[in-house]
């Protein structure tokens, strides 16, 4: 394992380093290079309904961001910007008329949007927002559980990457419970099929309900609806959704809306500790101040596009930051001036 | 839950009594004198006028439509429904074995629109904005605008005419005592009404569980579910059915309000004997005890069919089940107004 010094290395794939990030074997996590996303649509501002043009919207452009295992790198940007938007890039959501370029590697291997569709669930995980992610029918336990038939766990085990189930990198799977279902040979008759899901689904439960240990839910969270859980309860069970699936890379899109800072900090824990096993968690935010306080490395979101990815140390300084955006997010702090400097000509 | 039976049950009786004044009033006021429309035309202008004031005093035209309510009211406190006068029989065994006719096609109708109109909207769904959706929808639109009678025309003209695969009308063969009835020609004989009745009430169904489906599509927790890995297969298993199955209920049980409502036409389409049929009889011929009962029935129906559809959805979800019957009230309240304007 290599430590980067990220003063001697700061114009490596566009972004800065912190001194949490890791180079396991070499490469990132994940990396995102040239990104760019765009939509056909019809013309808004034509004159009338029936000859407005098709035109390209280009919502993201350009854009690179990498996350390393061991660390939090929070994208911030407005809310609007197309965050979410990013955030279903990553996971292969793309809508029909998108048009989608650049290159996403994924634990050193290149990926398309198929491959990217293979990940979900299998190495990189959502955290959502809040509980409307939650199927409001079924309880709460089955759910982290989750519906993934093992053998489309085989298949993705065999085809993504025969480390992604089998390694585990977070310290939850200790026990072999996940690891059993790799063992299983899928050529076997139908009666040993039914019993492998019968032993998966049991394994499945296994480790929901140590999950629930871990992070404090009694065990009776679990015959739960999800109209019934209280706030910090849905964003633990949200947590243990994603980490159910022993993922790599969480991404985890606003996952403390409404708290205040101390309390989004505390909830936040649960990511460093993620981190902190060898995970890699991206952060989408709209609150600069919790990302500083969170992160080891900010991206900044501006206009469809990351103007600067760097480590939140130099954030300390505003010398330190390249683009007039983060200059400005810097004197908008509290703590500074609260002041954007003529922000608009800066920009511009 | 006493309070909560002894509630709908006092609903129930007063939405019965609402509809049986509605009936009785509207009657009075409708220009049809009964003694003209049942002995005929001719019959009437040949009588004698003593006649005549004989049979209006039969048909109760001189009674004041209060003092007839009042009477009829006492008598069905007392479980007598009345007398048809158009048929001559007591209203009861009429309507039982109307019913049971029109039972065989309504049932057949509610079941075949239900489900396939389900199916169909989730295919649509499934595939929506593409070639499969559009033919659904394209079916939808024509067939949400066809008169249900013009259907029935189309259908009789090509089934029973041309191909001859249907008979023409009735709800058994004609000239064949009934012991030799067998459920095949019960059923030969309902399917030609009832296929009528099921494809117009797909449209509505299908085109309902569409939209439905596609707003849980694009719901975060389907969206959720998709970035955990799970397959379309186990999308739709796992959250579509069970969630759509909520609307999909209350659609299916308030569409016998509808069912009812369009067999009052195929029925007289098909000279099915059933009671739809009866009602328009009865309704034409100035027969109040008749057409009361029969309005009073659907509305029973209809009534039955939204506490039915309340009680379930205390059954699938979690959150009206968990929070007690209280939320209910509400729901049925809506019920009851449902009921009473279909009538």
């Amino acid at each position: 394992m290599l430590t980067l010094n990220h003063e001697l290395e700061q114009s490596h794939h566009h972004h800065k380093h912190a001194n949490t990030s890791h180079h396991v074997g070499g490469h990132h996590l994940m990396q995102v290079e040239n990104l760019n996303i765009s939509f056909t649509m019809y013309e808004s501002d034509a004159r009338s309904y029936f000859n407005a043009k098709q035109v390209q919207s280009n919502v993201i452009h350009d854009l690179c961001i990498g996350v390393h295992s061991g660390e939090i790198v929070a994208i911030v940007g407005a809310s609007g910007s197309g965050k979410t938007l990013l955030a279903d890039s990553l996971m292969g959501h793309f809508e029909p008329n998108a048009t989608v370029t650049g290159s996403i590697w994924f634990d050193g291997d290149k990926m398309d949007a198929a491959s990217l569709k293979k990940l979900r669930g299998h190495g990189i995980s959502l955290v959502p927002q809040s509980v409307n992610f939650l199927d409001p029918l079924i309880k709460v336990g089955k759910q982290v559980q989750g519906f993934t038939k093992s053998n489309s766990i085989k298949k993705c085990a065999d085809k993504v990457s025969p480390k992604n189930i089998s390694n585990n990198a977070s310290s939850i799977s200790n026990s072999d419970d996940a690891n059993n279902s790799d063992d299983v040979s899928n050529t076997g008759n139908t009666n040993k099929a039914r019993r492998f899901f019968k032993e998966h689904r049991a394994q499945r439960a296994k480790l929901q309900a140590k999950l629930f240990e871990r992070y404090n839910l009694n065990s009776n969270v679990a015959s739960l609806y999800p109209f019934e859980l209280s706030g910090g309860m849905a964003r633990r069970v949200l947590l243990c959704c994603a980490l159910m699936d022993n993922p790599k890379v969480i991404i985890a899109d606003e996952p403390t809306p409404g708290l205040d800072l101390e309390l989004a900090k505390v909830a936040l824990a649960d990511f460093r500790q993620f981190a902190n096993d060898g995970g890699g968690v991206l952060l989408i935010t709209h609150d600069i101040e919790l990302a500083l306080s969170v992160a080891d490395r900010v991206a900044v979101f501006y206009d469809g596009t990351v103007v600067e990815e760097t480590a939140v140390a130099n954030f300390a300084n505003p010398d330190l930051l390249s683009h007039p955006f983060s200059k400005a997010l810097w004197h908008a702090l509290p703590e500074h001036d609260f002041f954007a400097p003529t922000g608009g000509d800066a920009l511009s | 839950m006493l309070r909560y039976t002894l509630q709908q049950l006092l609903k129930f009786f007063l939405l019965l009594f609402a509809v049986s004044v509605v009936a009785f009033v509207l009657v009075s006021v409708s220009p049809i004198d009964p003694v003209q429309a049942n002995v005929g035309q001719t019959a009437w202008l040949n009588m004698s006028e003593a006649k005549r004031a004989q049979l209006s005093e039969y048909w109760g035209a001189n009674t004041p439509v209060w003092q007839r309510f009042i009477n009829w009211l006492g008598a069905v406190v007392q479980g007598d429904l009345g007398i048809s006068l158009r048929y001559n029989a007591p209203v009861a065994s009429i309507i039982a074995q109307r019913f049971a006719t029109s039972a065989v096609l309504m049932t057949l109708a509610w079941t075949f629109s239900g489900v396939i109109g389900f199916v169909l909207g989730i295919v649509a769904a499934l595939h929506k904005d593409r070639l499969l959706d559009r033919c659904v929808k394209a079916y939808c639109f024509v067939l949400a605008s066809t008169p249900t009678f013009w259907l029935a025309l189309v259908f009789l003209i090509v089934f029973s005419v041309l191909l001859g695969w249907f008979p023409l009308g009735f709800s058994q063969p004609v000239g064949v005592s009934s012991s030799e009835i067998t459920l095949f020609d019960t059923i030969h004989h309902a399917i030609l009404p009832a296929l009528t009745l099921s494809v117009i009430g797909v449209a509505n169904i299908a085109l309902h569980t569409r939209e439905k489906c596609i707003d849980i599509l694009q719901s975060e927790y389907l969206r959720f579910a998709r970035s955990r890995g799970e397959s379309i297969v186990s999308q739709i298993r796992h959250h579509c059915l069970r969630n759509i199955a909520l609307p999909a209920i209350t659609l299916q049980l308030a569409s016998i309000s509808e069912i009812f409502g369009g067999s009052v036409l195929v029925e007289q389409v098909f000279s099915y004997p059933g009671l739809g049929q009866a009602a328009v009889t009865a309704g034409l011929g100035g027969d109040v005890a008749l057409l009361v009962a029969i309005a009073i029935l659907s509305a029973a129906l209809v009534f039955a069919g939204n506490l039915i559809a309340n009680l379930l959805y205390g059954v699938i979800d979690p959150r009206i089940r968990r929070s007690g019957f209280t939320s209910f009230s509400d729901s049925v309240k809506q019920g009851g107004a449902n009921a009473s304007h279909d009538i």
